[in-house]
């Protein structure tokens, strides 16, 4: 029989999943609670890091994908 | 006293014995080396050793401070770790060029002089050559060529940049130079070059994978950080630099998502990683320096880190493109461990080494106030975990069932990764030893609430990102294709220079041979048979052209009888006297024209 690995198995992958999703609710809510020591007023709005990484991350995918690679990609071969 | 010897004379002068050992007593060797070399390290006290007469000059080749001892203990640390994992390696070439490369980085960073600093720095470029030609992958020998080119172009601004320092200062001492002379800039470009400066970075996403599995490691570790040391020996606090760090941590990671070739991503992070370093440079304050140098030693072992597992995967497999590996995790989990771990430190994640590294650039971003500099930090800091982070392990390891199943790296390899692992960790939960090795008194704590969460939220958005753009099918899918980089401007220019070459210049050429060979020492050598004459010929050919029709025709006779008695007799009889005469006129104008 072949053997079954971790991510084989559907259910795995969707309980890993829902724990990433549940640690995402803990770290807004604990950012309630912490104090801040900031450098910038904007800093201690309530989850300021999460929503300027997953705005920065989506622009630079987007950016990467619509703007940069159809400036930039040539055939594999293109220099030889 | 000082009874060490020089940590560069050590490597290189073991680099030569390596091609007489074989087998495992060539291993034990290239092991035991690297150790003796940091025992020795340990013994060197602080100040100035080996100073060598040369000329007028002095040579130093130990220069020794808490700055150039940092750089000095991750270069002979990394060393180990890619010694051990390159072991198994049969070409002693390989092994002698990575014995080379280390020593005469050691060599350039222990430098107290220009000249043998120029020395080491150019016997860098050619192992670093080597390595990328032992590669023998199908653009390895054009992308080595190019590299050595690139490499040689750097070495020569910096000699210029020397020699013009030296011509106006006077001395050959290397030390703090700020950016405020022709000479300085010079310089600047050169070490620019080596440090992957933005439009001067191409040579290294181009080369470094085209190297061995194994010779990469050491590529990553020694040329870009030997070039942020010399930068924070001599341009702290050089605004220009702060702007060149930033753009350096930006643009590369977009050419990280699209690329496919994972030694490439990797080769982009790193460039981005630099930048963070140059840009601690640039702010020039203890903290950013502080920054600067731990965030070289955490990078140097995550980044080896990171190669070695790429290494791992495409010595077992063969490949390196995302779309050729997925699913890895089946066969290689100790591999796939040791990337996560290498991943998670690039990261910055909260007990890998980045976290206390990186984090203190980006405080002294924010402490000196530098709003804008601060948002591009973190966006790239977000950046780099999408593609250093995630991308790597999930390609290569997850992502689709490639179907490959193949084995576990060989032990050494795992070791060696498993060496650098443990490091990461053990600098990220114990940064106080990193922190006790710095040039300045360090006065940070990473580990606060807020930064830890801060940090985690960063990442975790960054995550969530690319769960979202991942599942909803607009990550951009890997695609196998060339990205046009800088590098585009010197291999098509090189085309189109070949063509000028070829083509107009080749024309050129062909008409300064009939000119200048043909046509002028011809009709020279006519003249000189009888120039009376020939002055003569000349002027009545101008009156022909230039005169009334009724003289044409008598005008016209005399040139052809001149033209037939020619060369005819030159000797003329004149007085001797005559001769003398003009001598001592020519003589006297001369002597009133000198005096």
């Amino acid at each position: 029989m072949k053997k079954k690995h971790l991510f084989d198995k559907p259910e795995n992958l969707k309980r890993f999943l829902k724990v990433f999703y549940i640690s995402l609710v803990l770290l807004v809510v604990v950012d309630l609670f912490i104090p801040k020591h900031p450098y910038f007023t904007w800093e201690e709005y309530p989850s300021f890091y999460a929503t300027y990484g997953f705005v920065a991350c989506v622009l630079l995918v987007l950016v990467a994908k619509y703007i940069l690679r159809p400036l930039v990609r040539r055939r594999e071969k293109y220099y030889e | 006293m000082n009874n060490a010897l020089p940590p560069s004379a050590i490597f290189i002068l073991g680099a030569l014995l390596i091609p007489l050992f074989k087998g495992r007593v060539r291993a034990a060797y290239m092991l035991i080396l690297p150790v003796f070399a940091f025992i020795n390290l340990l013994n060197i006290q602080v100040g100035t050793h080996w100073s060598v007469p040369f000329l007028d000059y002095q040579m130093v080749f130990g220069r020794v401070d808490r700055l150039s001892m940092a750089f000095g203990y991750i270069f002979t640390i990394v060393s180990f770790i890619g010694a051990l994992y390159a072991v198994r390696v049969k070409e002693a070439g390989q092994h002698v060029a990575a014995f080379l490369y280390a020593g005469s980085a050691l060599g350039a960073v222990f430098a107290g002089d220009m000249l043998s600093l120029f020395v080491f720095w150019e016997v860098m470029a050619f192992a670093a050559a080597y390595l990328v030609w032992a590669g023998k992958r199908a653009g390895s020998q054009a992308a080595g060529f190019r590299y050595l080119l690139v490499h040689i172009f750097g070495g020569l601004c910096l000699l210029v940049g020397i020699l013009i320092h030296v011509h106006t200062t006077g001395s050959i001492e290397f030390g703090y130079l700020g950016l405020n002379s022709l000479a300085s800039y010079f310089i600047l470009i050169g070490f620019g070059i080596n440090g992957a400066f933005p439009l001067l970075h191409a040579w290294l996403p181009d080369a470094y994978p085209e190297s061995t599995f194994s010779g990469t490691v050491f590529l990553s570790a020694f040329t870009t950080k030997t070039a942020v040391y010399v930068l924070a020996r001599s341009f702290p606090g050089t605004d220009l630099l702060i702007w060149i760090g930033v753009a350096m941590t930006a643009f590369p990671i977009f050419y990280a998502v699209i690329e496919n070739d994972l030694r490439k991503v990797l080769s982009y992070s790193l460039i981005n990683q630099v930048g963070f370093m140059v840009t601690g440079i640039g702010i020039g304050t203890a903290l950013s320096l502080n920054g600067t140098v731990a965030h070289a030693f955490a990078h140097i072992l995550y980044k080896a880190l990171l190669f070695m597992s790429m290494g791992a995967v495409l010595h077992q497999t063969g490949k390196i493109n995302a779309t050729d590996l997925g699913g890895l995790y089946k066969s290689m989990p100790l591999t796939t461990l040791f990337c996560i771990i290498g991943a998670a430190s690039i990261s910055g994640f909260p007990l890998f080494s980045g976290f206390v590294s990186k984090s203190m650039i980006v405080s002294a971003s924010g402490h000196e106030g530098l709003t804008f500099i601060w948002f591009v930090l973190i966006f790239a800091s977000a950046g780099v975990f999408h593609h250093s982070g995630i991308k790597i392990p999930y390609f290569a390891f997850f992502s689709h069932d490639s179907g490959i199943r193949t084995k576990e790296a060989p032990l050494n390899m795992l070791l060696a990764m498993g060496i650098a692992a443990f490091l990461c960790i053990f600098i990220g939960v114990f940064p106080g030893y990193l922190y006790s090795i710095l040039p300045h008194p360090v006065d940070y704590a990473p580990y606060t609430g807020a930064h830890v969460i801060d940090q985690l939220q960063l990442l975790f958005f960054s995550a969530l990102a690319f769960t979202l753009l991942l599942l909803s099918g607009i990550y951009p899918a890997e695609i196998r294709a060339t990205n046009l980089d800088a590098d585009w401007f010197y291999r098509k220019g090189a085309r189109a220079f070949m063509w000028v070459v070829n083509n107009p210049m080749a024309r050129l050429g062909v008409w300064i041979n009939r000119v200048a060979f043909d046509a002028i020492p011809s009709s020279l050598s006519w003249f000189s048979k009888n120039p009376l004459s020939a002055v003569k010929i000349g002027a009545d050919t101008l009156l022909l052209r230039f005169s009334r029709e009724e003289q044409k025709a008598g005008i016209g006779q005399r040139l052809k009888a001149e033209k037939a008695a020619f060369p005819g007799d030159i000797v003329k009889n004149r007085p001797i006297g005559q001769s003398v005469l003009w001598a001592t006129l020519f003589l006297f104008a001369y002597l009133l024209l000198k005096y």
